[in-house]
């Protein structure tokens, strides 16, 4: 973004508007990939939850539903913050924009920081596939699963695992955006003219948001409670 | 042309010249200087698969294994497809001419985004650089394919880095895709509607789709089975209750679309040639263009057929077999369209459409013999064969690299400012034509016969047309090496090329060869209809 | 000269020779578009051949009904194919009843199969000519494939589960055995010979050797071994259902869900067997996954499947 500093436009866009339009489109097609890319995972949630349901069950219930709801809660008033960052950022209102990131990058770290909650909590409980993973005698009873069904449930935690690790990743990864981000609105680089990174990191942690509003169900409450 | 060509003079600034030293190509944003930078780059892995392939021909010459272990022999097949596959054939049209021409072909002064096309062009290196990695550490023997649970439990050879390389290389053709849909879509001239797009870029367009759509899949896939390697997870393994054919479904949800990520491109570049040296608008431009799509929307509900013997139900199978046949439609439309152009035109025989005709021959039985493998009942006896390896070449090689190699050579004097020999150019394409049918036609028969693919020794009955094959094989090699000598020569020696030198229609044609750092003085604005032969050509915009 | 440069491999089944017409059919509409396109474009490269550089063609700016004749006659063509090639894939799923079993279990880099009489055979397989044999394939590592070209036929051996498969040879001979599948190091080596004798021969052949154990008593051994029978009991007084009858029937589990009780049932009900519980019974059976091989888990299942109802037949095992 050098140019960024002395005129938002770039050399290769004719005007501010089709600069604009190249990364909302962008953004979109971003996030389409998104989909895609969790989609796999999301496969292979679906086809291994409906050949072992009673597993699933069983290991979503070893979750703690209340924590997974404290962070769906603190998510979705992230993405508050965040739309109301990019509304301020719209305005032209630098430090309010600055402000409101703080705010989004400190829910954020809070729904990160219960994520190492949740995490330490299975490697006490031995319940982490491959890298700390109990023997069947301690597992079993904890998850009151028995026989091979111990073994299935390294599936369910694998998924876990894998699913909440990539979000959690997409979550480090928007973090020091925000902070960027942040420093730029204070410093005064966006006008009502130019305001499109904050506005498109917005999309992007929007739906960061959504993933997890899947993931939480999908998770943590199979099965009655 | 010649004598005119000896008192031409390359301009004076051109994106070349602009700049010099290392940094100045290192961190160039300039789309051209980054299509460069792929073409030396997939250059290196061409020529590392194709080694792999020469030792593939080579211990195939005899029956019992006696050139390498059997270890090694997995080794070299695997290679050979990661290498030409993910680091050659993926990127080759999009990233090169792809990335040189569509700016220049819709009047833009460059890709959308600019540094992401960089940024691509980096995680490319870096995926290679991995994959280079696994190689020193002795490579791996998973095939390409990555079946598991070969892949993620019993093999015990470099496969980590190699799926970390390969994963990271999937989101540089996620960004390029990426970056062609939003410049496509938002940097067109004024006046180039949709329908006065060159079908070059239409092809590229369907090709972004399936890059976006596509390649995340293949990416977490890749991704899960190193998790399995690595920390233990449990995804495909029967005894924790994984499923070793999901880990198929998801492969094959991307890499079957990825066989249209090699060709579309290709038939982008085959329109382009056809109609340029019949000089006349390509015959039924609409269904072209629509039937590009057709192959990108299609081609993502048919992966399933490579899934007909794993014991999928019967009807999932005919469900996958008849959107099988689809795809085909879309292709027939095209290879008559082409075919169609050349009637009442003036044909030239220059080497572009030599590797054009080509293409077309050798894609129609490519693409003939695919419905082999779509036939249900065809299926079982054929797949897994030399049968299959036959069909693939014949679209990949025979298809995606014929093209290639045609676009390369009819947009090099754009690329370079200088022309190749005409008469070098056409000795190799013909070499080309002939040594690739030798090499792969005889594989159709012992795929028919029985011969399973993957076979390091195999029965004495299936030598003859094995050793037909590899003497087929070192007249391709010298096919391919040729144009690597002579086109490199033609850089320094070759006679200064005109802006316009095959006479054709096209934004790219009408800026100087090679093209300024900024493409066009201005914005140009586009006033005709699309191929637009009948008409005088337009002149040079001035710079 | 043709011996040493074949085209076709041997037919030597009763599919062999339908597989081979659809071969042809496809080798002709192969040949008649690709010779055809090749034809055209040929001529048109000459007759229109460039003959001054100011030629000017007029333009041609398509034509619909070209358009539609070169989409529609395809599509009644790959219609044809569609229908002719899923008629023959079904009855290559269909085994005939009065097939002979065959157990197959690949192992890196073996094929191990045996016969319903007890032989055990490696890397070879001896069958009659002229009677159905059908296959149950599967695998103790990675996936394989069972694949007898002469016969035209393969199925993927998948750890894990059962697939099925089958061929009915037509002339006595010794045929190619390969793998298909990709399996590591000695994937080319994993090779073997399916031996087609005549009847008699083959009957012959079955008497020879030492007096076999037969998969189901092989299965009844390992049943009475891991103490099955203290809850299978035969009275319906035990802690698991009765076994008499239940294969092929359908089982009514406890989730409210009804199965059929094939093989790839009873198989996950030996070694996992809290998954499917039928309805009734509680969760108690242990696990025998990792303690009885793919072999024994297919001798128990064809000893189950020897146990027949109260009415002879199977069928009323459900609950």
């Amino acid at each position: 973004m050098s140019e960024a500093h002395s005129t938002p436009l770039q050399h290769h866009f004719t005007s501010l508007e089709q600069q604009k339009d190249a990364a909302t489109l962008g953004m979109w097609a971003f996030l389409v990939q998104e989909v895609l890319f969790f989609g796999g995972m999301f496969t292979a949630y679906t086809v291994y939850r409906n050949q072992h349901y009673s597993v699933f069950e069983a290991c979503s219930h070893h979750l703690d539903w209340k924590l997974g709801a404290f962070n769906t809660a603190v998510l979705i008033g992230s993405s508050l913050t965040m739309a109301l960052a990019v509304h301020a950022a719209a305005l032209g209102k630098g430090r309010a924009a600055a402000l409101w990131l703080a705010a989004t990058i400190g829910l954020g770290s809070i729904f990160l920081g219960v994520k190492v909650v949740e995490y330490h909590e299975k490697w006490e409980h031995q319940l982490i596939p491959g890298l700390r993973w109990g023997p069947a005698e301690e597992v079993g009873p904890a998850l009151h699963l028995s026989g091979a069904d111990v073994d299935r449930a390294q599936l369910y935690f694998s998924l876990y695992f894998g699913m909440t690790g990539l979000h959690a990743l997409h979550m480090i990864i928007g973090i020091p955006i925000l902070a960027w981000l942040a420093w730029r609105a204070w410093a005064g680089h966006f006008t009502t003219e130019y305001s499109t990174p904050v506005e498109m990191t917005g999309l992007y942690w929007h739906f960061v948001d959504i993933v997890w509003i899947f993931l939480f169900p999908l998770l943590y409450l199979i099965g009655h409670h | 042309m010649s004598a005119a060509s000896e008192t031409r003079q390359l301009p004076r600034e051109h994106y070349l010249n602009a700049e010099y030293g290392w940094r100045s190509w290192l961190f160039t944003i300039d789309h051209k200087r980054i299509a460069i930078l792929y073409l030396a780059s997939i250059t290196v892995a061409f020529f590392i698969g194709g080694a792999y392939a020469t030792a593939i021909r080579l211990e195939l010459v005899t029956p019992p294994g006696d050139l390498v272990l059997s270890e090694s022999y997995n080794k070299l097949f695997t290679m050979h497809g990661i290498y030409m596959i993910f680091f050659f054939l993926i990127p080759s049209i999009p990233a090169t001419l792809g990335n040189f021409l569509i700016p220049l072909m819709i009047g833009a002064k460059d890709l959308a985004f600019p540094r992401i096309n960089l940024l691509s062009w980096y995680l490319y290196v870096i995926g290679l650089l991995f994959v280079l990695y696994s190689t020193a550490h002795g490579g791996l023997d998973t095939g390409w394919t990555f079946y598991t649970p070969y892949s993620t439990q019993f093999s015990h050879t470099a496969v980590n880095s190699a799926a970390v390389g390969i994963f990271i290389a999937g989101f540089s053709s996620i960004l390029t895709g990426l970056n062609f849909i939003v410049t496509i879509h938002k940097m067109r001239a004024p006046g180039l509607t949709w329908f006065r797009l060159p079908l070059f870029v239409w092809a590229h367009y369907a090709t972004s789709i399936i890059q976006i759509l596509g390649t995340p899949v293949v990416a977490v896939t890749i991704l899960l089975v190193a998790l399995e390697r690595i920390f233990h997870f449990g995804f495909f393994d029967p005894n924790r209750g994984g499923d070793p054919i999901l880990f198929q479904h998801l492969f094959w949800f991307y890499s079957h679309p990825a066989v249209y990520i090699m060709i579309l491109p290709s038939m982008g570049v085959v329109s382009e040639l056809v109609t340029c040296f019949s000089r006349k608008k390509v015959f039924g431009y609409n269904f072209i263009a629509a039937s590009s799509l057709a192959i990108a929307v299609i081609g993502f509900l048919v992966w399933g057929h490579h899934m007909f013997i794993t014991g999928q139900s019967v009807y999932a199978g005919m469900v996958f077999s008849a959107l099988s046949f689809l795809v085909a439609i879309p292709s027939a439309i095209k290879v008559f369209n082409w075919t169609a152009t050349l009637y009442r035109g003036s044909v030239s025989w220059q080497t572009p459409m030599l590797y054009a005709f080509g293409f077309i021959g050798l894609f129609t039985i490519g693409g003939l013999t695919g419905l082999f493998l779509a036939t249900l009942g065809m299926d079982v006896h054929v797949t897994d064969t030399y049968f299959v390896v036959a069909h693939f070449h014949y679209i990949m090689v025979g298809g995606a690299i014929m093209g290639y190699l045609g676009g390369l050579h009819y947009w090099w004097p754009k690329i370079t400012g200088r022309l190749y020999q005409e008469w070098w150019a056409r000795v190799s394409a013909v070499l080309i034509f002939a040594g690739f049918n030798l090499t792969f036609l005889p594989q159709f028969v012992l795929g028919y016969l029985g011969m399973p693919r993957r076979y390091h020794y195999y029965p004495d009955e299936f030598q003859v047309l094995n050793v037909m094959s590899s003497a087929g094989a070192s007249i391709l090699a010298i096919g391919y090496v040729l144009p690597m000598i002579y086109l490199a020569w033609s850089m320094r020696y070759g006679a200064i090329a005109s802006s316009n030198p095959f006479d054709a229609t096209g934004l790219e044609w009408r800026t100087p060869s090679p093209p300024p750092t900024h493409n066009f003085p201005g914005t140009p604005v586009v006033e005709e209809e699309v191929y637009d032969y009948a008409s005088p050509r337009k002149e040079a915009l001035l710079v | 000269m043709w011996s040493g440069f074949p085209l076709f491999p041997e037919e030597a089944s009763t599919l062999a020779a339908k597989v081979d017409m659809l071969y042809l059919f496809l080798v002709g509409v192969t040949l008649l578009f690709s010779l055809g396109i090749a034809a055209v474009l040929i001529a048109f490269a000459i007759k229109y051949r460039r003959r001054s550089e100011a030629d000017r063609p007029a333009e041609i700016h398509g034509s619909l009904l070209l358009e539609l004749a070169w989409s529609v006659v395809p599509f009644f063509i790959v219609v044809a194919m569609f229908v002719w090639g899923a008629t023959l894939f079904f009855s290559m799923n269909r085994p005939p009843d009065n097939a002979i079993d065959i157990q197959v279990v690949g192992k890196r880099w073996m094929w191990k199969l045996q016969h319903m009489t007890g032989q055990r055979e490696i890397n070879e397989l001896h069958v009659p000519a002229g009677r159905p044999v059908r296959l149950t394939l599967t695998s103790e590592d990675v996936i394989h494939s069972f694949f007898v070209p002469a016969f035209r036929m393969k199925k993927d051996a998948v750890p894990g589960r059962y697939n099925v498969a089958w061929f009915e040879a037509t002339r006595p001979g010794r045929y190619h055995l390969f793998c298909a599948e990709y399996c590591g190091t000695q994937h080319s080596r994993m090779i073997g010979w399916i031996v087609v004798m005549e009847p008699a021969d083959f009957q012959t052949w079955l008497q020879g050797g030492p007096a076999p154990t037969s998969p189901v008593e092989a299965g009844q051994k390992l049943f009475s071994e891991l103490n099955c029978a203290t809850c299978h009991r035969p009275d319906s007084q035990g802690r698991g259902p009765v076994l008499d009858g239940v294969a092929g029937s359908t089982v009514r589990l406890a989730n409210g869900e009804t199965v059929t009780a094939d093989e790839g049932y009873l198989r996950e009900s030996i070694l996992v067997p809290a998954a499917k519980v039928t309805d009734g019974y509680q969760p108690i059976m242990p696990t025998y996954q990792g303690q009885v091989s793919e072999e024994a888990v297919l001798q128990l299942i064809a000893y189950i499947q020897s146990l027949k109802g109260p009415g002879g037949a199977a069928g009323a095992g459900s609950k």
